[in-house]
């Protein structure tokens, strides 16, 4: 681990290389990022942030396709579905008869990207960073691309008032809570999310403390330094109806039940596209898991 | 012999090649299996041409494929876009791949005389997995360099390095004074498979959770990466073990003797062994590295021909060639139809039909099925 580069300088690096991958080959038109779908009519939304915005910006006649991380509103999932972001296929693309690609930044392969821009379907990538100013950014972004930058300036407004105000909410509450999010824990292994997460961003935007700040991205953790951790409450992403583990489930875990949240059972279950999706409805899960947390009197 | 299938034959084929077979001699049978194989093979990459997400007519294909002239509109730009850069890379890549795979497993099969044996027995599996792992997750901080310099080869390089080196270690390990022990290799071949898993385990502990899933979908397979580049990479390497592979063909038959009885026969059982495994690893791993990991190919096509027109290498390794490019196509197809417009990897598909099939072989070896 140590070494390895500072991640940043890495990604700068690695985004440097794949740019120049990508832009070899492509014709001068569509080289530029700022590629022109203002006037696109018949948009694939790659991403479930990316696709909630269009929706929250009454722009959602336009879209003919979306990602499988695209789940909410309801409506959306009605859209014929061209699977995981990261793992497109040009062909599905193209046989929604796209006119422009709108999506997070991340979505791929390049391969299929390079297919893509070849048959002359622009796209825009939206970039995601885990704080307040990127789900506006991701806001303007989307409303610049699309030519509804008006639209976006009063969504992002809404949001950006919704957000400081759920803020503002959590500082309130005055405490400091340790929440662990876990990800899964397949047979006893505890996966959970450090620094640099989503999961992250929405702990800390709650007023609250990842209780796994030590470590960065998602990892498993060994029992003794989840004890260690000395977590206040469990956060979990709930998987629909029937499949949501119960806090019995979860503190059956022998190390999870030493810790204060295991003793007093303290388990929050979210959606996961709510809770992490750093969307439109991001206030109001921030507002969500502080109550939540004041609820436990946290 | 069964009933079904020899009253089945009986029906297909000339009186005169099913009396032949049923003598010992399945000569006529494999050369007539191989023409047969030959034309499927056409009739598949034709059918995988015309099917996808995006409905394109036959006319608009052979248009496309032999046609002159600038494309009219936007729906026939994208038109012969997906049939040039899409649906033709994957079959041809397909194709290749697929003949890859089970030429490499019959040939490893013959040389090993051990029917479980697959392309992956020679390390080049796990090591070309070890190799993709460090790219994807170590690609953007310590190898970030070697990326920033091969941008998108530098994946498929580094699986295909990987392959390369865990064989000859393989084979170092497994030749004492000049003679190479098969059995050792197997054995070797296993504790360097946990090696290059363990390493891969500790790749996978320091990614991030996007990295996590490139390498799952790395893991399962896929010919979705499809492109010119990758059919430049992979098919001359490809291409060259199987025009060559043929000619082991008779030191294959006389191995099934036995090493010493193949050695009184005249053959050179060390050089059929080195340029076996060599060819073996520069084809899979080519194959791993432009495709990720595709399972089952190299086993089921082999034993499928076996049963069919025996064990003969002559006509086994050109068979094998025809059938597994034809059946990597076909499923290569279904993967991309099956969910449009989303797709599911290849590796998945053959998995799932392989290892139903597999076990149904050795459950017929056991004689526990009367067919």
């Amino acid at each position: 681990m140590t070494l390895l580069l500072p991640r940043p300088l890495g990604r700068t690096l690695r985004r440097i290389a794949l740019a120049a991958a990508l832009t070899l080959p492509a014709s001068p038109a569509f080289a530029e990022e700022a590629a022109d779908i203002s006037g696109a009519q018949r948009i694939v939304s790659i991403g479930g942030s990316v696709t909630e915005i269009m929706y929250a910006l009454g722009e959602e006649g336009r879209l003919v396709a979306r990602d499988s991380t695209s789940g909410f509103p309801d409506a959306a999932t009605a859209l014929p579905d061209v699977g995981y972001m990261r793992a497109l296929s040009p062909e599905g693309v193209l046989s929604v008869k796209p006119d422009a690609i709108l999506m997070l930044d991340g979505s791929g392969p390049p391969e299929a990207l390079a297919v893509l821009r070849e048959a002359g379907v622009p796209y825009v990538a939206v970039p995601e960073t885990y704080d307040r100013a990127g789900i506006l950014g991701k806001i303007e972004k989307v409303g610049e691309a699309i030519g509804a930058s008006d639209k976006a300036a009063k969504l992002s407004e809404q949001v950006a008032a919704e957000l400081d105000a759920a803020i503002d909410e959590a500082k309130a509450r005055g405490r400091d809570a340790r929440v662990l999010f876990i990800l899964s824990m397949n047979g006893g292994r505890i996966l959970a999310s450090g620094t640099g997460t989503a999961a992250n961003g929405i702990i800390e935007m709650a007023g609250a403390t990842n209780a796994m700040g030590v470590f960065e991205g998602y990892k498993q953790i060994n029992d003794e330094a989840l004890i260690a951790a000395a977590p206040d409450v469990i956060l979990m992403i709930s998987r629909g109806e029937g499949h949501t583990a119960s806090a019995d489930q979860v503190f059956a875990n022998a190390s999870l039940a030493q810790t204060p949240a295991g003793q007093n059972k303290r388990l929050i279950q979210m959606d996961g596209l709510y809770l992490i999706g750093f969307g439109p409805r991001t206030g109001a899960a921030v507002r969500d898991l502080s109550a939540a947390l004041a609820d436990m009197g946290l | 012999m069964s009933l079904t299938s020899s009253s089945l034959s009986e029906r297909l084929l000339p009186e005169r090649v099913v009396a032949r077979a049923r003598l010992g001699d399945r000569e006529p049978l494999a050369r007539l299996v191989i023409a047969g194989l030959a034309v499927l093979l056409v009739a598949v990459m034709l059918f995988s041409l015309t099917t996808g997400a995006l409905q394109i007519s036959l006319s608009a294909v052979v248009n496309g494929l032999f046609g002159q002239g600038e494309a009219a509109s936007p729906s026939e730009l994208r038109d012969r876009i997906v049939l040039m850069d899409v649906r033709l890379p994957r079959v041809l890549l397909g194709a290749l791949i697929g003949a890859a795979l089970a030429v490499s497993g019959a040939v490893m099969q013959g040389l090993f005389r051990n029917p479980l044996a697959d392309p992956g027995i020679v390390g080049v599996s796990a090591g070309a997995g070890l190799g993709a792992a460090s790219m994807i997750v170590l690609g953007t901080t310590a190898l970030s360099p070697v990326v920033a310099v091969l941008g998108i080869y530098a994946l498929p390089l580094a699986a295909f390095l990987g392959g390369l080196v865990t064989t000859f270690a393989l084979y170092r390990i497994g030749t004492r004074g000049g003679m190479t022990s098969i059995a050792t290799m197997l054995l070797a071949g296993i504790a360097l498979a946990a090696l290059a898993g363990a390493a891969t385990g500790l790749l996978v502990f320091i990614a991030d959770d996007q990295q996590l899933r490139d390498l799952n979908f790395w893991g399962l397979g896929s010919l979705a990466g499809a492109n010119w580049e990758k059919i430049l990479a992979a098919g001359p390497i490809i291409a060259i073990v199987l025009v060559g592979v043929p000619f082991l063909a008779s030191g294959l038959n006389a191995l099934v003797l036995g090493e010493a009885a193949a050695g009184h026969l005249g053959i050179r059982v060390q050089r059929l062994k080195r340029i076996a495994i060599v060819a073996v690893a520069a084809a899979t791993g080519a194959s791993v590295a432009v495709s990720g990991g595709i399972g089952f190919v190299g086993i089921v096509v082999p034993h499928l021909l076996r049963l069919t027109i025996g064990p003969d290498h002559r006509f086994l390794l050109p068979a094998c060639a025809l059938l597994g490019g034809s059946l990597l196509i076909l499923a290569d197809t279904v993967s991309r139809t099956i969910v449009a417009p989303a797709e599911l990897p290849i590796g998945i598909l053959t998995a799932l039909a392989g290892a139903p099939f597999f076990l149904w072989i050795l459950l017929r070896r056991k004689g526990l099925i009367a067919t």
